[in-house]
């Protein structure tokens, strides 16, 4: 018995020694207790496929092709009547007119829900390095990110669809967002860096009387 | 007659009870202990290509996590940012350090760079990050701190009985949305909030599944 014993602690402590406590980290795949069906033939987004030269699951998009439910709903594009309205619409998509040039004024209905998604999107998005007032004054400032503050006279008298350019497709060191935003989100951030460059640069006589006696002017 | 069996003999059937009963429980201890995702999956981490860390970019320079997993909060996956996302700063940050030089390269030759994957559900699952997040469910329920972590590690067990200990009671874990991606966000412990969670959880009429057609289509 007494051997037994011996046996007996001598094997858990060098279970728990071997194996360690729960929690603790370690760069070993996890062990798999049954692996039945956990890997299917089937295809999950950024995953990898040795189908293709590229081992990569998610194919790069052909060019002058639109990738399956991005832009267009799919009943409405195999009906009879189908009209394609928002494929040619170039002042959504490009925030220029037919000949090319940038519109004035954003192409979508204006609201308070619009400017509160712009502000989402533009906390999300551009204050690293804009900064929430639009100054250029984000974190990334100090380690060298020199982003423009939109709180010049330059910027306030260009086009709504120059500030759509410049969102979707970058300007000089800044990079475009145009894989990461929806026509309608940039949009809604224009609208937003609209509001924010009327924040810093509103006159007294903007604002009606009572506001005006509250601030105590 | 002269004795058969010596004297101890008496005492075998009580060493052996005594011994099946200490082995059961090791075993049964041991297989509850280790053999489950508790033990399996926490505390992986794989050592990543780059030394990218969440603690720093994430915790400190508090850049919101759909800057790169852009699509957490539209689509069912949420992806790993491309290499472009990374060059959006470090194309003007840190331009020569060559712990970045994969990323460079990447960049240049379009080749991804290869992260190796740490969360992973079995196939026959079907989980989908967009319901759980725009319902108020932050990441920290499932990835933990991952905004302290230098390098990412599975923090939870992910299995089907963490899913449904939430499924079953949502109003123990529902924050309100805008709180979602800040996951330092404290739950506060007072019983009126507590009436707030249930009510949330009425009004907008969160239902997580729980029957197995749920997850498993
Ligand atoms: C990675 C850092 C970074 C992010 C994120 C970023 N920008 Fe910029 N932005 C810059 C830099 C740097 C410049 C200066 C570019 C130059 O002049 O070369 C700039 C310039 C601009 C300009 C001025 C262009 C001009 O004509 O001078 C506007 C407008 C602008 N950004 C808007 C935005 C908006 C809106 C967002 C969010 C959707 C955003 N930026 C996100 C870095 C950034
Ligand atoms: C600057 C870009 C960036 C930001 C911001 C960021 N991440 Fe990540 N995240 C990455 C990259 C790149 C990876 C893949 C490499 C790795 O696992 O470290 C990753 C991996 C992860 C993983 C593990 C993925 C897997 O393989 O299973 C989780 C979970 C995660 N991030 C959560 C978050 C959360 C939560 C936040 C917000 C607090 C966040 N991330 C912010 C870039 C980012
Ligand atoms: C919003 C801007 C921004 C983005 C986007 C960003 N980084 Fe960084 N990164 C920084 C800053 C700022 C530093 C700190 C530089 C310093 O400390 O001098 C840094 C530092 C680093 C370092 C060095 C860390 C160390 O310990 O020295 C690595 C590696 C790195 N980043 C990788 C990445 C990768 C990979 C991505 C893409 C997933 C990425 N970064 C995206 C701003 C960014
Ligand atoms: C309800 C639980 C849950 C929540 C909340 C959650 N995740 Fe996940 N996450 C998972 C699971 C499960 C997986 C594995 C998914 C798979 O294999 O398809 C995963 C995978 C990931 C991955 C890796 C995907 C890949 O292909 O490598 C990233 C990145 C990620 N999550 C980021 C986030 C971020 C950022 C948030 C918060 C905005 C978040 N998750 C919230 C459960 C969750
Ligand atoms: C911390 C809480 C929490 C955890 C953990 C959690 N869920 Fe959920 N889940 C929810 C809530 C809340 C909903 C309901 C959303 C609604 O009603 O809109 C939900 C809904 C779902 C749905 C229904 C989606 C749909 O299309 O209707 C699926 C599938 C699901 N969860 C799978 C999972 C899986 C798989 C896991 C484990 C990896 C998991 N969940 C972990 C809270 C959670
Ligand atoms: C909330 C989502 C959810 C629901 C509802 C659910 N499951 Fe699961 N199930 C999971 C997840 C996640 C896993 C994978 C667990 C893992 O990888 O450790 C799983 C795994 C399993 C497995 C495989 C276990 C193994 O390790 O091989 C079986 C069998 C299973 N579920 C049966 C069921 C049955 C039967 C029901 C209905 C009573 C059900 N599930 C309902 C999420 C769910």
């Amino acid at each position: 018995m007494r051997i037994f014993l011996i046996i007996y602690v001598f094997v858990i402590v060098a279970t728990v020694t071997i194996l360690g406590f729960r929690g603790s980290l370690s760069t070993k795949t996890p062990l798999e207790v049954f692996p039945d069906m956990d890997h299917q033939a089937k295809y999950k987004p950024q995953s990898e496929n040795d189908f293709f030269r590229d081992r990569r699951n998610d194919r790069p998009i052909p060019a002058g092709t639109v990738a399956r439910g991005n832009y267009l709903n799919q009943q409405a594009v195999f009906s009879e009547d189908f009209a394609d309205k928002r494929l040619g619409d170039t002042a959504l998509l490009e925030g220029k007119d037919a000949e090319g040039n940038f519109i004035a004024k954003l192409p979508l209905a204006v609201s308070y829900e619009l400017i509160e998604q712009g502000r989402e999107r533009y906390e999300i998005f551009c204050t690293s390095c804009h900064g929430s007032a639009g100054d250029g004054n984000g974190v990334t400032k100090p380690y060298g990110v020199l982003a423009a503050s939109y709180h010049d006279d330059r910027l306030r008298n260009e086009t709504d669809g120059y500030l759509y350019d410049v969102i979707m497709n970058g300007k000089g060191l800044m990079y475009g967002l145009k894989d990461r935003l929806s026509p309608e989100e940039s949009w809604a951030i224009v609208l937003y860096v609209r509001a924010l460059q009327l924040s810093q640069n509103a006159g007294a006589d903007a604002l009606t009387a009572a506001q005006r006696s509250e601030l105590g002017f | 007659m002269a004795n058969v069996f010596p004297k101890w003999v008496n005492t075998i059937p009580i060493k052996v009870i005594a011994a099946i009963t200490l082995l059961a429980t090791a075993v049964v201890l041991g297989v509850t202990y280790y053999a489950t995702p508790k033990y399996t999956r926490v505390g992986y981490a794989p050592t990543q290509p780059v030394a990218f860390s969440h603690a720093l970019h994430a915790g400190q320079l508090e850049i919101d996590c759909r800057y790169c997993h852009t699509f957490v909060d539209r689509a069912a996956h949420s992806n790993v940012p491309a290499t472009e996302v990374c060059m959006t700063c470090h194309s003007m940050v840190r331009q020569d350090d060559p712990q970045l030089a994969m990323v460079r390269d990447s960049y240049e030759s379009g080749e991804p760079i290869p992260w190796v994957r740490v969360h992973a559900a079995p196939d026959y699952v079907y989980f989908n990050h967009a319901v759980h997040v725009n319902r108020g469910i932050s990441c920290v329920e499932c990835h933990g701190r991952v905004d302290q972590m230098e390098v990412v590690h599975h923090a939870k067990p992910l299995s089907m009985a963490f899913c449904l200990e939430c499924h079953r009671n949502p109003e123990e874990y529902i924050r309100p949305p805008e709180e979602v991606y800040n996951l330092a966000w404290e739950r506060p412990e007072t019983k009126e909030y507590d009436e707030e969670a249930i009510a949330f959880v009425h009004d907008w009429k969160v239902n997580p599944p729980q029957s197995c057609s749920g997850c498993h289509r």
